[in-house]
């Protein structure tokens, strides 16, 4: 124990402008810091841009500094056979025990046929649905191996 | 025993029941009806000398069948006619002046954010009794002589840096002199020579905040005890952020250079108010439209009376400020009335589909939303033949939630808080941080775009 379980995510405000994201894929590019997965929500007005790096602490000090507002989420990686019904398992779980996922997104990995999906649920439920998860035989991917992916 | 303390250079010290000082206590505790009397011996005397001495008064006291030597108490006032800034600018430079030009010691002026700017005058008693009365605000604020006072109000024309300066020096502080600006050094100095006592407008104050985080320089860090903060309107929902920023108690302080500069009202440690120091300078409170008087505890415009001055005695000058009186006696021992934190300005009021609307109310909804006190931007316009409201607000770290629920779900609740206080719908908009313009002195956070249409 004592190895931190959880993947860093780095979490962006952007307002819905012209070549926002651009702007924020340069700084972080001249900072050398290597986008290992994204994803994007947003509404007509703003977004939010959620960054898996390869050193969230240093991209989160390096926008904080460029004033966007920017904060670190814990969120969950796990990894999975590329195989049909594999996902439905691990979010079926959580279902059952009344854990909303808040959101999730995936990316795909150089070993061959695995997925990587990233998964975000209340921070008061983290530990729990890492339980739920290990019952199902789904394991946690340790954060050093996501951000080196 | 009277005798012995009749005298206003506050050399006898008494102290309040927290112990702090204050400053002139034969004048700020005095029984209410001796205060009354030596208010109507100042005012007889103010009025019958600025009915000789200056042409506009003689004219219009005159007009308005008010003889100069008949005042029989304090409530015949109301038949004195007012004095306008227009006044000021229409007699520009010194029309208003009551004393000879060789007496005059000083200058000051207003920002003239609005047209030409107005110039006061000083003689060498009024810089004296500025000083005075200014050593009665720091004492408000717990100051004593023991205290390094960093004044960070802009110096020159503007009455913020020298009033502090030489209310200062009377009391026997340690005075830096920074004026406005240069914010890092401001944060050097203040940790270096550990000034307790900072002088500023509020936002600049949060302006020193948001710098010393970005220096990692910890409340701790400084030695401030009180803030003397004004010359602006501000929320006591900005008050608890510079509380929290600073490590300091935030006091709210109020003059305009038209009465005296700072000087004329500042609240004391119980934070509950700000004594007018109406031994000097007399407050009415009276409807901005009609003139009328309005009873105490009511909204109105605040209009001064100044008694005891030599250069520029104005008679009931209209503030342009809205704010209420309280003559309850307050627990620190001074007698003086109070009157609430100034809630806005006749002419910044923002009518919005009839309702009347101040940006301060505007701040203190999001104070209460959000627990901070995000920069903001109020806007205006007009939408086919409704007025349209808007507000932009920043978006700080600490209201950031990663999911688009919680941004959403805090945009609707200001737009609830916003109904439920103004009895208006706002358009509410969550932007970036630091995209919404700062401010060195006085903010900008109204923008209307329907004027000129």
């Amino acid at each position: 124990m004592g190895e931190p379980m959880f993947t860093k995510q780095v979490s962006v405000f952007l307002e819905n402008r012209m070549g926002r994201l651009a702007e924020v894929c340069t700084l972080l590019g001249t900072s050398n810091i290597n986008l290992r997965a994204f994803s994007t929500a947003d509404t007509s007005e703003f977004g939010i841009l959620r960054m898996i790096v390869n050193d969230p602490d240093r991209a989160a000090a390096i926008l904080g500094k460029s004033d966007y507002a920017v904060q670190e989420v814990d969120v969950l990686a796990i990894q999975v056979d590329d195989r049909p019904g594999n996902l439905a398992k691990a979010l079926e779980v959580l279902a059952v025990d009344g854990i909303n996922v808040e959101y999730l997104y995936a990316f795909v990995t150089p070993l061959e046929g695995q997925a990587v999906v990233i998964l975000r649920v209340a921070d008061d439920l983290k530990e729990r649905a890492v339980d739920l998860l290990a019952s199902e035989g789904l394991t946690l991917l340790p954060p050093d191996r996501v951000y080196a992916i | 025993m009277r005798a012995a303390i009749w005298h206003s250079s506050g050399s006898i010290e008494r102290r309040t029941g927290d112990g702090e000082l204050i400053w002139d206590p034969y004048h700020e505790s005095m029984d209410i009806e001796n205060r009354r009397g030596l208010q109507l011996r100042r005012l007889r005397e103010t009025v019958a000398r600025v009915a000789v001495s200056v042409p506009l008064y003689s004219e219009r006291l005159r007009g308005a069948g008010v003889d100069p030597c008949g005042l029989q108490s304090i409530d015949d006032l109301r038949h004195v006619p007012f004095t306008t800034k227009d006044d000021l600018r229409d007699t520009y430079p010194d029309g208003l002046f009551a004393v000879p030009s060789e007496e005059v010691v000083r200058i000051h002026g207003s920002s003239g954010t609005r047209g030409k700017p107005t110039l006061v005058g000083y003689t060498r008693e009024d810089v004296d009794l500025w000083s005075d009365v200014m050593a009665r605000t720091l004492g408000c604020a717990g100051g004593t002589s023991h205290d390094v006072l960093q004044i960070a109000y802009g110096y020159g024309l503007f009455t913020g840096g020298l009033g502090l300066h030489y209310g200062g020096e009377r009391m026997g502080c340690t005075v830096v002199p920074m004026s406005a600006g240069n914010t890092r050094r401001q944060l050097t100095l203040m940790k270096d020579l550990g000034a307790t006592l900072l002088a500023c407008t509020p936002s600049y104050a949060l302006t020193l905040a948001e710098e010393a985080r970005e220096m990692g320089m910890a409340a701790e860090d400084l030695s401030l005890r009180s803030g003397l903060f004004g010359a602006e309107p501000w929320s006591d929902g900005m008050r608890e952020q510079i509380e929290a920023q600073l490590g300091l108690r935030a006091y709210d302080i109020y003059g305009l250079s038209e009465v005296i500069g700072p000087g004329v009202s500042a609240e004391c440690t119980a934070q509950s108010g700000l004594h007018v120091f109406d031994d000097h300078f007399i407050p009415e409170i009276v409807d901005p439209a009609t003139g009328d008087p309005m009873p105490d505890g009511e909204d109105g415009e605040l209009v001064f009376t100044c008694v005891s001055k030599r250069c520029l005695p104005l008679l009931r000058y209209r503030t342009g400020d809205i704010s209420r009186l309280d003559r309850e006696l307050c627990p620190c021992g001074r007698t003086h009335a109070r009157m609430t934190r100034i809630t806005g300005r006749t002419d910044d009021m923002l009518i919005i589909r009839g309702i009347n609307v101040f940006p301060s109310q505007i701040e203190d909804v999001l104070m209460r939303v959000a627990g901070v006190a995000p920069h903001y931007r109020i806007i205006v316009s007009r939408e086919g033949h409704r007025d349209a409201l808007e507000v932009e607000v920043e978006l700080a770290p600490e209201m950031f939630s990663d999911t688009i629920r919680g941004l959403e779900s805090l945009e609707a609740k200001i737009v609830e808080e916003l109904r439920a206080t103004l009895s208006l719908t706002a358009k509410v908009r969550l932007v970036e941080p630091h995209t919404v313009e700062r401010s060195m002195g006085k903010a900008k956070r109204v923008m209307d775009k329907r004027q000129g249409e």
